[in-house]
C-alpha cells in the first residue's frame, strides 16, 4: 500500500529490525516500536507519548529531515541520560510517507 | 495499624474512583501512594495537559479530573497514607492482609486492590556506576529537610525547575552552592532562571555549564564529584562537596509489588478479567494501568470498568453469602459515610380534577 513506509530499527540488543509502517494511522516512531513490541512493555512510551519521560529516546542513523525539535522534547532530553547530537524522541516523530527508509538505533533503557 | 475494607495501592484515577465504587457498597476505603500527593501520574506528569476520552467530559485537564474524583470520593471519607511506598505484604490468618510502607506504616484489610498505574515513581539515578554506595551517605535525590544542608557544601545537577529552584532555596542556607547542567540553557520557569543567573552574578552559585558530573569519591561519604565538561570529555576537575543532588524527575517502577509472588506479564500484573480483575493471589486485585490480561488497553476509562467490578468482588469477599442488588444513583441516591445523602429531587405529581 503507498501510505505504508519501512523503516529499519535497531532494538536494544543490537538486531535490526525492517518494519513496515503505516503513514494513515497518526502514528508516531514510539508507536511503531510498540507494535512490533520491539522493546519490552512498560519500557518505552511510559508517558504515553508527551515527551515527558524519554524511555522512547532514539539515535536518527539516516539522514532524514526531521519534525523541528519543540521545547518539551528539547527540554526532556536535556533531563535525559546517554544523550547524543541525533538523539530525538521516537514520541515525537510522526510516520509521514517522507520518512520512507529512515533508520533509528533506540537508545539504551534508562 | 490503620484498619479498613479495601487497601487501595495507588491514588491515581483509577485508584480514587474504587473509593466512589466501594463507597456505593458501604465499603470503606484507604489508599496508599508514593507520591506526596493523590491524583498519580495525571497530577505528577500531565497536570495540565487535556484528555479528550473521559465518557461526558469532551474535554478535561488531567489536573482537573483529578481534583473531580477527589471531590467524588470525599463523601466516602476515604484515608491516605501518602509519600510512602508499599513495600511488604502479609497473609494473616483470617484472610486478611497486612501491608506496611517503606516508612513502617502498617495497614490491615479483608482485600487489597492495586490499582498501581505504571509503578512507583522513583528518582531517575545518573549512570555513576558507584553512586549506590554513597546513598544516603552524601547522595540524596529528595529534598526532604533543608536544614540538613545548613553551613554544607551541595553540588546539584539537573537542568528542570527541581534543580533551579533548590538551587536558589539552597543559596541563604547552604555555604556553597554549585549547580552543574548538561547544557548551557535551562528549561525553567523564566522568573527562576533569572534568579539563579542574578545568584551567579553574586556569587552565591557557583555554575558549571556545560558539564556532567561522572563520578563521585569520598571515604564512606561523598567528599567531591568528578565534573567533565560535556564537550571536553577529557577535561575533568574534582568539586569538594558534602552532598550532591541529583535532580532529573522521576520514572515509574513496578517496584516492590514485583515481590509480591503475583503473576507478572510484560512488566504488569495479571488477572482474571473473565470474572473480577483478581490476581493469581485470592483478595488481592489489580486494575487500571497495572493489570494485564488479553485485550488490555491502558486507558483510564477502562481503569474506571475494572475498579467498579472488582468492588463487586470485594464485597462479596468482605460480606460472604449476602446478597447485593445492583442499584442505580438515579433511584437510590448516595449515603455518605460523611452523613450526607444526595438524591434526584421528587417529582412533583399534581392530579387532575
Amino acid at each position: 500500500m503507498e501510505q505504508d513506509i519501512n523503516i529499519k530499527i535497531t532494538d536494544r540488543d543490537g538486531i535490526i529490525h525492517e518494519v513496515v509502517a503505516p503513514t494513515d494511522m497518526a502514528m508516531n516512531l514510539m508507536e511503531v516500536v510498540r507494535s512490533y513490541e520491539l522493546a519490552p512493555e512498560g519500557t518505552i512510551g511510559i508517558c504515553g507519548g508527551m515527551a515527558m519521560c524519554a524511555s522512547c529516546q532514539c539515535y536518527v542513523l539516516s539522514d532524514h529531515e526531521l519534525p523541528e525539535m519543540q521545547d518539551d522534547e528539547d527540554a526532556m532530553l536535556a533531563e535525559a541520560f546517554n544523550v547524543k547530537e541525533n538523539s530525538r524522541l521516537g514520541c515525537q516523530i510522526q510516520m509521514t510517507p517522507g520518512m520512507e527508509g529512515l533508520e533509528v538505533q533506540l537508545a539504551p533503557e534508562s | 495499624m490503620i484498619k479498613t475494607d479495601i487497601l487501595i495501592i495507588g491514588a491515581g484515577p483509577t485508584g480514587l474512583f474504587t473509593v466512589f465504587e466501594a463507597g456505593l457498597l458501604k465499603l470503606k476505603c484507604h489508599l496508599i501512594d508514593a507520591l506526596p500527593q493523590a491524583g498519580g501520574q495525571c497530577s505528577e506528569l500531565y497536570p495540565k495537559k487535556p484528555i479528550y476520552d473521559i465518557p461526558g467530559f469532551p474535554e478535561i485537564l488531567a489536573g482537573d479530573l483529578t481534583k473531580n474524583l477527589l471531590e467524588q470520593s470525599k463523601q466516602f471519607e476515604p484515608g491516605f497514607t501518602l509519600g510512602e511506598r508499599a513495600e511488604t505484604i502479609e497473609k494473616q490468618e483470617d484472610g486478611s492482609f497486612i501491608v506496611t510502607t517503606n516508612k513502617g506504616t502498617k495497614h490491615q484489610a479483608p482485600v487489597v486492590a492495586i490499582a498501581g498505574g505504571l509503578g512507583s515513581f522513583e528518582p531517575r539515578k545518573p549512570l555513576i556506576s558507584n553512586i549506590a554506595s554513597f546513598e544516603d551517605n552524601g547522595v540524596e535525590y529528595f529534598i526532604k529537610d533543608p536544614e540538613v544542608y545548613r553551613d554544607k557544601r551541595v553540588v546539584i545537577s539537573g537542568g528542570g525547575d527541581s534543580a533551579l529552584d533548590w538551587s536558589i532555596f539552597l543559596a541563604d542556607i547552604a555555604s556553597e552552592v554549585t549547580l552543574i547542567h548538561r547544557r548551557n540553557e535551562f528549561r525553567g520557569a523564566l522568573d527562576s532562571v533569572e534568579k539563579v543567573q542574578e545568584l551567579k552574578s553574586k556569587g552565591k552559585i557557583n555554575l558549571i555549564t556545560p558539564a556532567e558530573v561522572i563520578n563521585v569519591i569520598g571515604h564512606g561519604k561523598v567528599e567531591g564529584v568528578v565534573v567533565a565538561q560535556s564537550q571536553h570529555i577529557e577535561k575533568e576537575f574534582i568539586v569538594e562537596t558534602d552532598h550532591f543532588i541529583p535532580l532529573f524527575g522521576l520514572s515509574p517502577k513496578l517496584g516492590p509489588i514485583a515481590n509480591w509472588g503475583l503473576e507478572i506479564e510484560k512488566n504488569a500484573i495479571k488477572v482474571n478479567n473473565a470474572l473480577d480483575y483478581q490476581t493469581n493471589i485470592p483478595g488481592i486485585f489489580a486494575i487500571g494501568d497495572v493489570n494485564t490480561y488479553p485485550g488490555k488497553l491502558k486507558l483510564i476509562l477502562c481503569g474506571f470498568h475494572e475498579a467498579t467490578l472488582m468492588c463487586q468482588a470485594a464485597y462479596q469477599i468482605i460480606n460472604p453469602g449476602k446478597k447485593f442488588v445492583l442499584k442505580y444513583t438515579t433511584v437510590s441516591g448516595i449515603d455518605g459515610f460523611d452523613g450526607t445523602r444526595k438524591e434526584s429531587p421528587k417529582a412533583v405529581v399534581k392530579a387532575i380534577k
